[in-house]
């Protein structure tokens, strides 16, 4: 963490002029496209103390483009000719000859012992033009997250889009089987490294989610008289309870523009959502139902609530104002819809829907129309969306006594479905935005 | 302390009144003098083997207890063994149901006359849910059960100030498995005395 604190990142574009002709580019909203080409070499470096890095930090770019699904990354033991300096303009000819159509080529130089400045280009191989080109200044133990940003710059200059790279995850650690299960709470990076505890304690930590900073997250704990909601400043791992309520909380989210957090509250049998503002705590009731109201979730603009409630007799999905006016059912397909969560696009809400002995992960419009389904297995749940809006993660457990829980990555499309390697059972992602990028 | 364990061999003190373990700081206050349980009768024995001396007392007692080896199945009235045997500790529920089946009601008079015939008692009730539903739903449908649970219990004479609930949702399985038989165990509201029992 002090590291990402402390990365400065000095951002501007190295000049070689851009040609305008068309372009290398990727539609990621389609569900049937050719991935594209892309070489990326060894980044090269004037010092020996740097060479791990900059051989490392190409084979993350190179595991992020590839995890993406969007591009077809060539092998580097398959690369013609020698790599290029990225002074100077690469041989394209040479790289037509193994068909990529991108090429990523960096350095690394040293500035002192505690500075290095990465520097990076992205090529149009048939274009013979430089897409991009980027300087990122950082310490050397930071390297891991200037790969990420630079895989990030490249899928904005293909995709047009956002990246989600330089990101991190809260997950629950699982081990141990059904009947006696730890669950810890956990941390790492987008791509499953630098896993690290977040508590050691004893007591079973649930659904922890982010703050739009990346930097507190919110959790359920069973470590006090009973569970309730805590707060987590990531940095300094100070934690509290969210406040004195009159029963179990849980179920919460922050607002996206971070002043509020909205949660279960349960009461002799009654849950209901309220919203908790965190400069005055004071918390206000948004709904008022017999029986289940929980797991809601602000849209992007924080002006709508959606959540999951069984007033009309099933679980299903309900879209409420931000002061809890004018609830309206959206979910109207066959089976029971629960945990729903808003895009921080805006534009679509990711969900749980089981029936017929199956869970499924689907996506719908907000209206409730275009409803989709991404993923489904025996229990596939609690989807969790990249900062961009294009993936979701969630939780896959297994059937039976030794049913272990993975977290999977799919995106958008239902297309790409993948395992994210953990070194435990992992469940309950949660996707933080996109990392900042200056120190505070 | 009404209980003495030597080397295994399980004995127990038969007083003329039973005492109770005192209770811990959340009970309500305890009164003076407790109601005596029913009697207990002195459990018959073929072979009665030689005592052991009991280990050193902590207290000094102005009657000289009698000591009975008791059969295995001896449950010592009033504790939560003979809460587990005579009332039941479990009732369970049907897919996404928080009503009580007449089978749970039938467990839950049992439950609420053992817990008026010790008012000292204080129990804690778990929700539980089978693992086919969301981790917040099932967390919700928990506490649903435990309040049905804690509102019969209730009704039937037992003081709210004595049961507090909690949900543990589909997060503390007593049966491992993926079958019908599994989530039907899973389904559960499960009676924790957890203190004021005797021992």
């Amino acid at each position: 963490m002090r590291l990402y604190l402390k990365s400065l990142m000095a951002l501007f574009c190295l000049c070689f002029a851009g040609s305008a002709h068309a372009q290398l580019s990727i539609d990621i909203t389609k569900s049937e496209f050719d991935p594209i080409r892309i070489a990326v070499t060894d980044f090269q470096s004037d010092d020996a103390r740097t060479k791990q890095i900059a051989q490392d930090i190409a084979g993350v770019i190179r595991a992020n483009l590839e995890r993406s699904g969007l591009f077809d990354v060539l092998e580097p033991a398959g690369f013609v000719g020698t790599a290029p300096d990225i002074r100077y303009q690469p041989t394209f000819a040479d790289w037509r000859v193994i068909k990529a159509q991108g090429l990523v080529v960096g350095r690394i130089v040293r500035d002192s012992d505690s500075r290095l400045s990465v520097e990076y280009r992205l090529w149009d191989v048939y274009g013979e033009s430089q897409l991009e080109g980027l300087r990122l200044g950082t310490s050397p133990d930071n390297w891991r997250r200037i790969a990420h940003q630079i895989s990030d710059s490249i899928y904005k200059r293909l995709t047009g889009e956002e990246g989600y790279f330089d990101s991190r995850i809260v997950y629950i650690a699982e081990s141990g089987p059904k009947i006696n299960r730890t669950k810890r709470l956990s941390i790492m990076d987008q791509d499953g490294a630098n896993v690290k505890a977040l508590l050691t304690g004893p007591g079973m930590v649930l659904t922890p989610r982010f703050d739009r900073n990346a930097q507190k997250i919110a959790y359920l704990s069973y470590e006090g008289r009973r569970p309730e909601v805590y707060l987590m400043d990531i940095e300094t791992g100070r934690r509290e309870k969210l406040g004195a309520f009159d029963g179990m909380t849980t179920s919460p989210r922050f607002s996206p523009d971070g002043r509020k957090l909205v949660f279960t509250q349960m009461n002799r049998g009654n849950s209901e959502i309220y919203s908790f503002d965190l400069a005055s705590r004071t918390s206000t009731r948004l709904t008022d139902s017999p029986g289940i109201d929980t797991s809601p979730s602000y849209s992007a603009d924080g002006k709508k609530i959606v959540f999951n409630s069984d007033r009309g007799g099933t679980p299903q999905l309900y879209v409420m104002n931000a002061d809890g006016k004018n609830p309206k059912r959206i979910s109207f397909g066959k089976g029971r819809y629960t945990a729903p969560v808003w895009s921080p696009r805006g534009d679509k809400i990711a969900f749980t829907k089981s029936g017929g002995g199956k869970f499924s992960i689907g996506v719908m419009n907000t209206d409730g129309s275009g409803e989709r389904t991404l993923s489904s297995s025996y229990l596939d749940e609690g989807p969790t969306w990249a900062p961009n809006g294009r993936v979701v993660l969630f939780t896959r457990e297994g059937r039976g006594e030794r049913g272990l829980s993975s977290v999977y990555s799919v995106d958008l499309t239902g297309r790409n479905l993948r395992k994210v390697p953990t070194p435990t059972g992992a469940s309950d992602p949660a996707w933080s935005p996109l990392l900042p990028t200056r120190s505070r | 302390m009404n209980v003495i364990v030597s080397k295994g061999l399980k004995l127990a003190v038969l007083m003329t009144a039973a005492g109770f373990i005192g209770a811990c700081s959340t009970t309500p206050k305890v009164a003076e003098v407790t109601p005596p349980p029913k009697p207990v009768e002195k459990p018959v024995f073929a072979d009665p083997e030689p005592m052991p001396a009991p280990q050193a007392r902590t207290q000094a007692q102005t009657t000289a207890p009698v000591f009975t080896p008791l059969p295995d199945d001896y449950v010592v009235p009033g504790s939560v063994e003979d809460f587990n045997k005579t009332a039941g500790d479990r009732v369970f529920f049907g897919y996404d149901q928080s009503s009580l089946t007449s089978q749970a009601r039938d467990v839950l008079r049992a439950q609420a006359n053992w817990m008026n015939s010790y008012p000292q008692t204080i129990a804690v009730i778990g929700g539980h849910a089978d693992e086919r539903g969301t981790r917040e739903y099932n967390l919700s449908l928990g506490e649903k059960r435990a309040s049905a649970v804690k509102d019969f219990l209730v009704s039937q004479g037992v003081d709210p100030s004595r049961i507090t609930t909690v949900s543990y949702g589909k997060e503390r399985p007593i049966a491992g498995g993926s079958t019908e038989s599994a989530w039907a165990m899973n389904r559960n509201g499960h009676t924790a005395i957890i203190a004021g029992a005797n021992s």
